[in-house]
């Protein structure tokens, strides 16, 4: 029977042309009648409390109708975290937030708000509220929150919010076996995700008295009960549409304005009232990735065996709690999902300070303990001389491998095909070779390559729920609406999923028609777009329900037809005999039947919920190959190539842009992102001139291969993606910059001052020996 | 979200006068890369105020050169323009490959070199340039004409010597200041584009055989505007062009260099810059000569 072959195809963006022609409405772009605008009063100091607050000339500012203070609005603590709600309380993420605060925990906190008739107007009264403060010790490294002496930046628990420790073996007994061990500090900055399209939320109360929230979410369903909580409504009584999205990276896997958003309708007794951040909010005053700090110890004998690996992490959660610990405490599984080692322990804290609130971005805490244990790897193969591809292929973890840490059976893992294919196809001979040769010209700069590993899960599984929901509704001429509450911001996942749809159930790819809106009221329940999950997860409950779809449209032809259905399939949109191929009738007609047949009228739904108990363990690696000036620090990233395992690849055209798109976020981790305070907590460079985001001209041109197999348990035989091109290449362009100059820097970003510092330390710098 | 109150479109120096005079308090705004940014940031002197927009006034456009090789450049000129202008390109393409580096496209297509200038900020990429070519600066007001050393528009970070009503009309550089020469600017900064120099150098070189007959050095933002190197300068002029030449070029430039430590960088690592970029930039002035 001929095949359908819609997944793996570059099918182009169902919302393209919308995109290119302007069509597309994202939050800000729906015109509302008689539109309110509320603005956030920023706390000036990063610690301390209000004690009072004077509103008297701010009122008078003409257009503007009310400005609320902490005690105008309810008390409840929530978390902004957009995890799933657990019915444990346990298990619960940290409650320790209210809407607006006089308890000053970052810069910026949120402790008043403006409603006025125009955004100028809200601008113009919050600079004449004027406000005093008690002001605290400022903590801005979990080192200084831990001191002894050191206040509690929320009274109701201690600045170390969680402290856990996993592995296996003896670590002591590892470390007293090697023939080296490596100790090493490392320290990774605060990144931004710096989307697109800034944090915006319009409100209001809709027709039938229940509140709608238009948003920019990654995670409707779970903005829903989240604005709900906050509010202390019914979830019922919310309502949240997320139209198209400008990115989100994470920071809209948190729910930061849209309880405000509600509760400032709620004051102004329901009328529309929108928040749109500026960009400058949006980087400083939203979520950030954590900043972590690893002292690390590795246990290595000559022939390249692992005998220990001891990690201590301290994980920079800033002023609330978010997505916390699930950051900070991941780390361990992946390791022991990567290398094998005799002994592990990966002890981590995550600890309350006065930075910004971290939480999810991209990778959630992967590009971090990869860029510690990448790193330390790659030394641990210059100390026994061996070269650092054939270590890494020497120590990872085969496929099949069962992870105790997750109870994980790692099926179709194939990190040694990408370790092997990849300095295939980056010719890292010849760039060895070359770097060589150009090295002994002993000009000003010096060039070298490097190459790092990851691992990465899909999904959530074992540690987080994993449900998704799909529907799909046969249309009078035979094309389909998908319904989904998998979340498309910008990353292709409704063209992927209607891929899916339209595989299964034998159609053309634009017989599937989605949704520009994801709603809550009316779109299945799915947790939402994080932990590069949607594909695998929804991927679960499109084929369910287009499996029972087909089953019934096979049914009706079975039955007008009087043909078995098992002598049946459908193919490109007909129905055909399974034995010739021969037209038997067409999905249409069964459609137009469905509809209108005055006998047997009967329209056509097919739901699906799936509750998913498994998980796929992806893998890749980065290689890169970078120039470093000697007399500035300055280093040029010549080529950088990612290669992954994430079994099928549903269509090569999205997946090559979410790949480079990561590989650039992580190029500029490495190289020059980095939020920076002064020590009063005041971010620095929190707008797009200081915080350096690589542009186009700082970037080579990007590679990508895949390893591609079929993924034995993936709906589509695909597994994680999204994410994972921003695990690896931070530290392969550190290993590059050893490779090239002869020091290995344990800090990033790579600035060119931090490398000329680096390298003065080092004194003599040496070429690619 | 911008603070502005009004808009004036002046399509000759005289309305600019005219309306300057009847609201002091009013900015000019040109292609709008730096008044609307800080509009938009509140910074005080450019929040509920009026503008004055000067874009379509002849006077301050085209470049042409004059029969004693004057070159003159309106002030009105795009950095898109300049950098591209065939005048520019042949007598003072030290100022086209600068202008190059600002910013992004966007900016470039409407950023304008006078306004760069007004600006007054010590890292404006146009500034080290201009300061090499000795250009003098025209100013008309309801006085009358004045020409002024670029060095001396300066007073200080953001400050220039305008008084409210006057414009800066165009920028004049003479044949000597040009003629012979070889260019290179290096803008220092953490990025390739849409980014500001940490520190920026312009090297105007003359040579003979392999001696040094005159040099310009121009830093930006190594100071509150940008600075000319006398010390080191003058002690270029008849040195053999070597290693050690050039070396100590660098070390001099300390003498003259104001750089400070901040967020974005330390003093040490500034001032380590500044000994490197003249000798690299007189390399590669004289790469093409």
């Amino acid at each position: 029977m001929a095949q359908k072959h819609i997944i793996g195809q570059a099918e182009s963006r169902w919302d393209a042309i919308a995109k290119v022609k302007g069509q597309a409405n994202y939050t800000g772009d729906f015109p509302i009648k008689n539109l309110l605008h509320g603005k956030i009063l920023h706390a000036t100091i990063a610690h301390g409390y209000v004690t009072s607050y004077d509103i008297s000339e701010a009122e008078k500012v003409p257009g503007v109708l009310k400005i609320l203070l902490p005690e105008d609005l309810p008390q409840i603590k929530y978390s902004t975290a957009g995890h799933p709600w657990n019915l444990e309380p346990k298990k619960r993420d940290i409650e320790d937030r209210t809407m607006l605060t006089r308890h000053v925990r970052v810069y910026g906190d949120d402790i008043g708000a403006v409603i006025a008739k125009t955004p100028l107007a809200a601008k113009q009264a919050l600079s004449k509220i004027k406000v005093t403060y008690d002001t605290y010790p400022v903590y801005l490294t979990p080192k200084q929150a831990m001191a002894l002496d050191a206040k509690r930046i929320h009274e109701e628990r201690d600045n170390v919010i969680a402290s856990t420790a996993v592995g296996f073996g003896d670590v002591n007994q590892g470390l007293d076996e090697a023939d080296f061990v490596l100790h090493r500090q490392l320290h990774t900055p605060v990144q931004l995700h710096a989307h697109l399209e800034n944090q915006v939320a319009t409100a209001f109360q809709s027709e039938d008295q229940r509140y709608t929230c238009i948003s920019s979410t990654q995670i409707p369903h779970i903005c829903r009960r989240i604005v709900a909580q906050a509010n202390g409504l019914p979830w019922s009584l919310v309502r949240v549409k997320k139209p198209f999205i400008g990115g989100g990276f994470g920071n809209k896997q948190d729910v930061t304005i849209e309880p405000l958003a509600v509760a400032m309708s709620k004051a102004m007794g329901g009328k529309p009232v929108q928040i749109n951040l500026t960009r400058e909010e949006s980087l400083a005053y939203t979520r950030t990735r954590h900043a972590i700090d690893y002292d690390v110890k590795l246990g290595v004998k000559k022939d390249g065996t692992i005998t220990a690996l001891d990690m201590q992490v301290l994980s920079n959660q800033g002023g609330y709690a978010s997505h916390g610990h699930a950051i900070g405490g991941k780390g361990g599984t992946f390791i022991n999902a990567l290398y094998k080692m005799n002994s592990l322990n990966y002890g981590a804290k995550t600890v309350y300070t006065n930075i910004a609130t971290a939480g999810a971005m991209r990778g959630y805490g992967m590009p971090q303990v990869i860029f510690a244990l990448e790193c330390v790897i790659d030394d641990a193969a210059d100390k026994i001389g061996m070269d650092p591809i054939e270590f890494r292929l020497k120590n990872h973890q085969p496929d099949g491998f069962y992870n105790e840490l997750s109870h994980t059976k790692q099926q179709d893992f194939r990190i040694g095909d990408c370790l092997k294919q990849g300095p295939e196809a980056f010719k890292w001979q010849a760039k060895v070779q070359q770097a060589k040769a150009f090295n002994q010209l002993q000009g000003p700069t010096r060039r070298g390559v490097g190459i790092a590993a990851f691992s990465f899960g899909t999904a959530t599984y074992p540690f987080g729920l994993e449900t998704s929901g799909a529907r799909l509704i046969l249309l009078p001429d035979g094309s389909f609406k998908l319904m989904v509450g998998a979340t498309e911001i910008g990353q292709g996942a409704d063209t992927a999923l209607s891929q899916m749809a339209a595989d299964t159930l034998g159609v053309p790819f634009e017989s599937i028609i989605r949704d520009a809106i994801t709603d809550t009221d009316t779109d299945p329940f799915d947790t939402g777009a994080y932990a590069s999950r949607q594909t695998y997860i929804a991927g679960y409950a499109i084929r369910d329900a287009a499996e029972k779809m087909r089953k019934m449209i096979i049914q009706r032809a079975a039955a007008t037809f009087d043909i078995r259905g098992e002598f049946m399939d459908i193919v490109d949109g007909n129905i055909v005999s399974v034995s010739d191929g021969d037209l038997i009738t067409t999905v249409k007609d069964m459609a137009q039947a469905s509809y209108f047949d005055w006998q047997t009228a009967k329209t056509m739904v097919a739901e699906s919920s799936v509750n998913i108990h498994n998980n796929s363990y992806a893998s890749g690696c980065t290689l890169a190959e970078v120039e470093v000036d000697l007399q500035t620090g300055k280093i040029k990233l010549l080529s950088l190539m990612n290669v992954h395992d994430s079994g099928k690849i549903i269509n090569p055209l999205l997946a090559a842009g979410q790949v480079e798109g990561g590989m650039a976020m992580s190029a500029g981790y490495g190289l020059n992102e980095g939020l920076v305070y002064d020590e009063l907590g005041r971010p620095m460079n929190n707008n797009l001139l200081d915080y350096k985001l690589p542009t186009t001209m700082d970037l080579p041109d990007l590679d990508e291969i895949f390893v591609e197999t079929k993924d034995p348990l993936g709906p589509y035989g695909n597994k994680a993606l999204g994410e994972n091109p921003t695990c690896s290449p931070a530290p392969a362009i550190r290993n590059a910059v050893k490779n090239a100059v002869g020091v290995g820097i344990d800090t990033i970003p790579l600035t060119p001052e931090s490398v000329y510092d680096a390298l003065q330390a080092a004194k003599a710098p040496k070429g690619v020996s | 979200m911008y603070d502005i109150t009004d808009y004036h479109e002046a399509t000759s120096l005289a309305e600019v006068f005219k309306l300057a005079a009847a609201d002091p308090k009013a900015r000019i705004v040109a292609g709008g890369t730096d008044t609307l940014v800080k509009s938009w940031a509140e910074v005080p002197a450019f929040t509920g105020i009026a503008l004055i927009g000067i874009t379509r006034i002849p006077e301050l456009q085209g470049i042409v050169c004059q029969e004693d090789g004057t070159l003159i450049i309106g002030a009105l000129n795009t950095f898109v323009t300049i950098e591209h202008d065939p005048l520019i390109q042949k007598y003072t393409p030290l100022l086209s490959q600068a202008v190059s580096l600002v910013g992004g496209p966007q900016t470039r297509h409407m950023g304008t070199i006078g306004g760069n200038i007004c600006n007054a900020g010590p890292a404006a990429d146009s500034a080290p340039a201009l300061f090499t070519y000795n250009t003098t600066c025209e100013i008309q007001g309801p006085d009358g004409v004045k020409n002024v050393p670029i060095a001396d528009f300066y007073r200080g970070p953001g400050q220039t010597i305008l008084k409210p009503g006057e414009v800066l009309t165009r920028f004049k550089i003479k044949a000597g200041d040009y003629q012979d020469f070889h260019g290179h600017y290096t803008k220092f900064a953490r990025r390739n584009a849409l980014d500001i120099a940490n520190l920026s150098c312009a090297a105007l070189v003359k040579v003979q055989g392999e001696q040094i007959r005159d040099l310009r050095l121009c830093f930006g933002a190594a100071g509150p505007t940008p600075l000319r190197m006398p010390v080191a300068e003058s002690y270029a002029k008849g040195k053999p062009l070597t290693d050690a030449t050039l070396a100590q070029i660098g070390q001099l430039c300390l003498q003259d260099t104001h750089d400070i430590t901040d967020w974005r960088d330390t003093k040490a690592f500034r001032d380590h810059l500044v000994t490197v970029l003249p000798g690299r930039d007189i390399t590669a002035a004289l790469r093409g000569a």
